[in-house]
């Protein structure tokens, strides 16, 4: 298999998952029941003209969408269906008052779940119950998605039947965090809808609240040569290891986990999660020469043909690829590309331009950064690199020792609401390595500290704290 | 199969056949023959044209994927033809991207273009695409948002709309690529961002601007009034007791910022306001350590209105920078590393925006962002300054 010690259950080449047919919930016929003139001539009880003003234009329309759902669950009926036929209509109509009004119908959610789940779903009320009856629930089920997002359509066609008979027929795919979401059920259909889920399609809830939100990962290995590590390996492990944890809020608020194979974050990592894995090398950029002299013949195009919209001359490997390199560590002699390697940052730029020249190192590994978060409290933060390199080997026993440690801290030390960056801003990032049990390194700062209002541990202070007021008047007298 | 009120489950004895703490199914179940055999081995990849990427193995393997545009709310009749399509072109196997793109992946050049080119042919009955294909190398690709009226509680403007308008607006740079660097778009309809609009080269976020509503009436009978003083991170409230008795809290609108978290705490403190909701604009972010370290986007234009359904004060702001950048940056240049390079003070000059009081920080670290220099460029805002003191 591919990555040696790694070898897959999937070698297999079968799919072990159930097949649709096994679980399905609507026949065929149920399934094409509407023509194209059917769609055409669908009229929405409600108005809907604002909203009928998005249907134009090349981008997909949601609008369009919806009302497909709104004819599809129409011809299906209300017999063969746990929730109202009519909840897209009804929905159309209540965001059609928005836009006429500029405001939200949606009342704040209610406490609801499933028995022993802290999280997972999220209620959602109307506030025009009487005049829109059929949404008067409407609330959202995260579904933990697989990693990178990979789908059988076996897979998918089961996951839409649930959705259409247990939820209202309308999903995100997916929601930010990463969930496969369905949206628009009612509180009653909750435990029958997490039964089938978990009974048929095999498939857990995502996080919601204060506990571990659903990890997501970037394509990573499956089809990126970039990637420095298994993210879909990692990210499953870590996400088999913490189901407690993601069901069962125990944290003062959300911890995000995201996966990153490289540096050029696909994933967004070091911008929204509390824990950052983003891959990295600590060996040398491999360099393919020939390869190179193909790019400086011109011969392949810079960043994979990612140009190729707009004639920007020919290829310059000295402006484009030598002068950019943020830490000047490249030379190019107009035959071969050196490096210096200690120098080097891994940004990026010079393999996204020549991927068929450079390739990431050998020794692969991941830095750990800690304490994104979007702006509500504090301010937007990003994650602070913390360990600049753990090589990321099942069955991750190290990774693992790092997360129990912040895991326990943040439980103990956090306030409600406060995610672990602004724990960590609250109470210093010298206590966090404590924590960790890592010495500072200049790699956690832009800089030193330019005020000198340092604080000193008292045993490295001869003599300690405590004065003595006589010693001082023996020498100095008042 | 489960059909029926309660499925499988039996109100009677809740724990019975209760399955629990699973989690996600193994990805390994998912993967297309192609990707299986060459896990770990990919050596390069090229974008053969807009919207077709070919990525080849180590084996000599090559693994071909057709990227195609989704809106983010998804019917399941959307997503039986995604199926439907996934079967007939890819064997039934189909991936989802972190910007909610949609991939087939195939393991042959004329296999994808045949899908490539039934994916464009799609389109709904209301005339748009279904499946355009785009969204590779240096263009704008899906725009990641939030969910807005459709089914949060605490939006200041919509989410799918707005997006719609705006994607509208910049189609053709979703189907070329023609800009200097990638172009990345989000929006969040409130101050939560549940998307991370943060760090985007363009972030549209929803914003109110007014102060609570209190709902004397109920508030300290449905909510907690400790939490609710402890809720709000300006400190801006005090419990009081009305004068015919009733316990509440009152709101210090002068240091009030909308922010909602009150609301998050009460369902007695609504937020929302037609008229005064709008949309503010930020720029210049990125998340990947690509020559530059990854950024905030700055906030450009305080606030814009919610004119439904196509937010055209919003859609013509975008499409003009995108169109300066584009035209003035140089090659691998984002959005934020050009407005840095040229300065901001340039920046605003060229996008023909007003500099006001809004923009200046003045939050906590505000100082952060002072300028401590000589150095900076003259544009009309300094002679502003200038003749405001009687300097010239
Ligand atoms: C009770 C409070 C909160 C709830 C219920 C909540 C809920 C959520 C949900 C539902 C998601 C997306 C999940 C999905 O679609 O799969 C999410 C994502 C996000 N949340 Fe929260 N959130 C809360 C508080 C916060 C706070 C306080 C912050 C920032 C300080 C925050 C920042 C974010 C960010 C940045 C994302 C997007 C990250 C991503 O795209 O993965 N959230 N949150
Ligand atoms: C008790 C307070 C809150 C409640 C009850 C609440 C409820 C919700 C609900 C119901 C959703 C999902 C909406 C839907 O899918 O229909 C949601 C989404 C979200 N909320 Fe909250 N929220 C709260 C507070 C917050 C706060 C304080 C933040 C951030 C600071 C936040 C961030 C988010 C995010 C990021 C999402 C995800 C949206 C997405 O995936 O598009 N929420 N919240
Ligand atoms: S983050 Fe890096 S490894 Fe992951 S998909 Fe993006 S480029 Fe590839
Ligand atoms: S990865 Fe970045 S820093 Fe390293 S050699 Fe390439 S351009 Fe220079
Ligand atoms: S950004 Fe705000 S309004 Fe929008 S979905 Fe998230 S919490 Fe709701
Ligand atoms: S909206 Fe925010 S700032 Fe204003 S009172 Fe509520 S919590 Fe405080």
């Amino acid at each position: 298999m591919s990555i040696p010690g790694q070898e897959k259950q999937w070698d297999k080449e079968e799919k072990e998952h159930r097949k649709y047919n096994d679980v399905r919930i609507f026949d065929d016929n149920q399934l094409n029941n509407y023509t194209e003139d059917e769609l055409k001539n669908y009229k929405c009880k409600h108005d809907i003209s604002q909203l009928e003003q998005l249907e134009s234009g090349p981008w997909p329309s949601f609008v369009s969408d919806l009302k497909r759902e709104a004819v599809h669950r129409h011809k299906v009926g209300q017999d063969n269906l746990m929730i109202p036929a009519d909840i897209v209509d009804d929905l159309l109509g209540i965001v059609e008052l928005s836009y006429k009004e500029r405001e939200t119908h949606w009342k704040h959610g209610g406490i609801v779940g499933v028995l022993g789940y802290g999280g997972g779903i999220v209620g959602r009320y109307n506030d025009q119950q009487a005049k829109f009856p059929n949404i008067a629930h409407f609330h959202t089920i995260r579904v933990a998605q697989p990693g990178a997002k990979f789908y059988t359509t076996d897979y998918l066609r089961a996951f839409s039947d649930i959705a259409e008979y247990r939820g209202s027929g309308l999903t995100n795919l997916h929601g930010s965090t990463g969930d496969m979401v369905i949206l628009g059920s009612f509180s009653e259909q909750l435990e029958p809808l997490f039964f089938d889920l978990t009974h048929d399609l095999g498939v857990d809830l995502g996080g919601s609240g204060g506990n571990l939100r659903t990890p997501s990962d970037c394509i990573g290995k499956a089809r990126c040569e970039f990637a420095c590590y298994d993210t879909m390996a990692l990210c499953y492990d870590l996400t088999m290891t913490y189901q407690d944890e993601l069901h069962r809020p125990a944290f003062p608020y959300k911890f995000k986990f995201k996966f990153d194979g490289c540096p050029n974050c696909c994933i967004a990592s070091i911008a929204r999660a509390d824990m950052s894995y983003i891959g990295t090398w600590k060996d040398d950029i491999r360099i393919n020469q020939d390869a190179v002299q193909e790019y400086a013949a011109g011969k392949i195009p810079p960043d994979g043909g990612g140009f190729a919209g707009r004639d920007w001359g020919k290829f310059d490997i000295q402006a484009e690829v030598i002068n950019l390199c943020p830490t000047q560590c490249m030379k190019w002699d107009g035959k071969k590309i050196s490096i210096n390697n200690a120098e080097c940052n891994r940004c990026m730029h010079c393999i996204d331009v020549m991927p068929e020249a450079l390739r990431v190192g050998k020794d692969q590994g991941l830095s750990i950064l800690f304490g994104a978060k979007a702006p509500i409290l504090e301010g937007a933060q990003m994650s602070c690199m913390t360990i600049p390199f753990m090589y990321a080997n099942a069955p991750y026993t190290s990774i693992k020792g790092v997360v129990t440690k912040v895991f326990d801290w943040w439980t103990e030390e956090g306030k409600n609401r406060e995610r672990v960056g602004e724990t960590i801003q609250r109470v210093s990032l010298k206590k966090f390595c404590e924590v960790l049990g890592i010495p500072p390194m200049p790699q956690m700062v832009t800089a030193p500290r330019a005020n000198p209002y340092v604080f000193f541990k008292e045993e490295e202070v001869p003599g300690g704290f405590a004065r003595d007021i006589d010693d001082y008047r023996s020498r100095h007298p008042r | 199969m489960s059909k029926g009120k309660l499925g499988y489950f039996n109100p009677q004895k809740p724990q019975e056949n209760r399955i629990t703490d699973i989690g996600p199914c193994h990805y390994g179940q998912m993967l297309p023959p192609v990707i299986r055999r060459n896990y770990g081995k990919w050596a390069s990849h090229r974008i053969l044209e807009p919207g077709l990427l070919v990525h080849v193995s180590e084996t000599g393997e090559k693994a071909f994927t057709v990227r195609a545009a989704a809106a983010r709310i998804m019917s399941v009749e959307h997503i039986r033809e995604i199926c439907d399509i996934a079967d007939k072109h890819c064997n039934g196997y189909v991936r989802f991207t972190t910007r909610n793109n949609i991939e087939f992946i195939t393991d042959s050049e004329e296999k994808a273009k045949a899908l490539k080119k039934e994916l464009d042919s799609r389109k709904h009955v209301g005339g748009s695409f279904k499946f355009p294909t785009g969204g590779t190398g240096m263009g704008m690709t899906n725009i990641v948002h939030t969910q807005g009226w459709i089914h949060c509680h605490t939006p200041a403007t919509d989410a799918s709309g707005p997006v719609k308008a705006v994607a509208d607006v910049l189609f053709d740079e979703f189907k070329n690529m023609r800009l200097p660097a990638k172009l990345r778009i989000a929006l969040a309809c409130c101050l939560n961002m549940c998307g991370a609009v943060h760090c985007s080269d363009i972030a549209l976020l929803g914003y109110h601007r007014k102060p609570p509503a209190i709902d004397h009436e109920v508030l300290g009978k449905v909510c907690e009034i400790p939490l609710v003083v402890a809720s709000c991170p300006l400190y801006a409230i005090k419990p009081i007791t009305t004068e015919d008795g009733k316990k509440s809290v009152s709101v210090n609108i002068e240091k009030c910022m909308y922010c909602g978290n009150c609301y998050t705490m009460c369902l007695a403190l609504p937020l929302s306001d037609g008229p005064g909701d709008g949309v503010a604009i930020l720029a210049g972010g990125k998340v990947s350590n690509r020559l530059s370290p990854p950024k905030f986007s700055k906030v450009i234009v305080p606030i814009l209105p919610n004119n439904t359904p196509r937010w055209p004060e919003v859609t013509d702001v975008v499409k003009k920078m995108v169109e300066i950048w584009a035209k003035e940056a140089n090659k691998y240049e984002r959005l934020g590393d050009w407005a840095e390079r040229i300065g901001w003070e340039r920046f605003f000059e060229k996008m023909g925006l007003p500099f006001t009081h809004h923009l200046v920080d003045d939050y906590r670290l505000a100082v952060d962002t002072f300028r401590t220099s000589t150095q900076f460029k003259f544009t009309e805002h300094a002679w502003a300054v200038s003749k405001a003191v009687g300097g010239i």
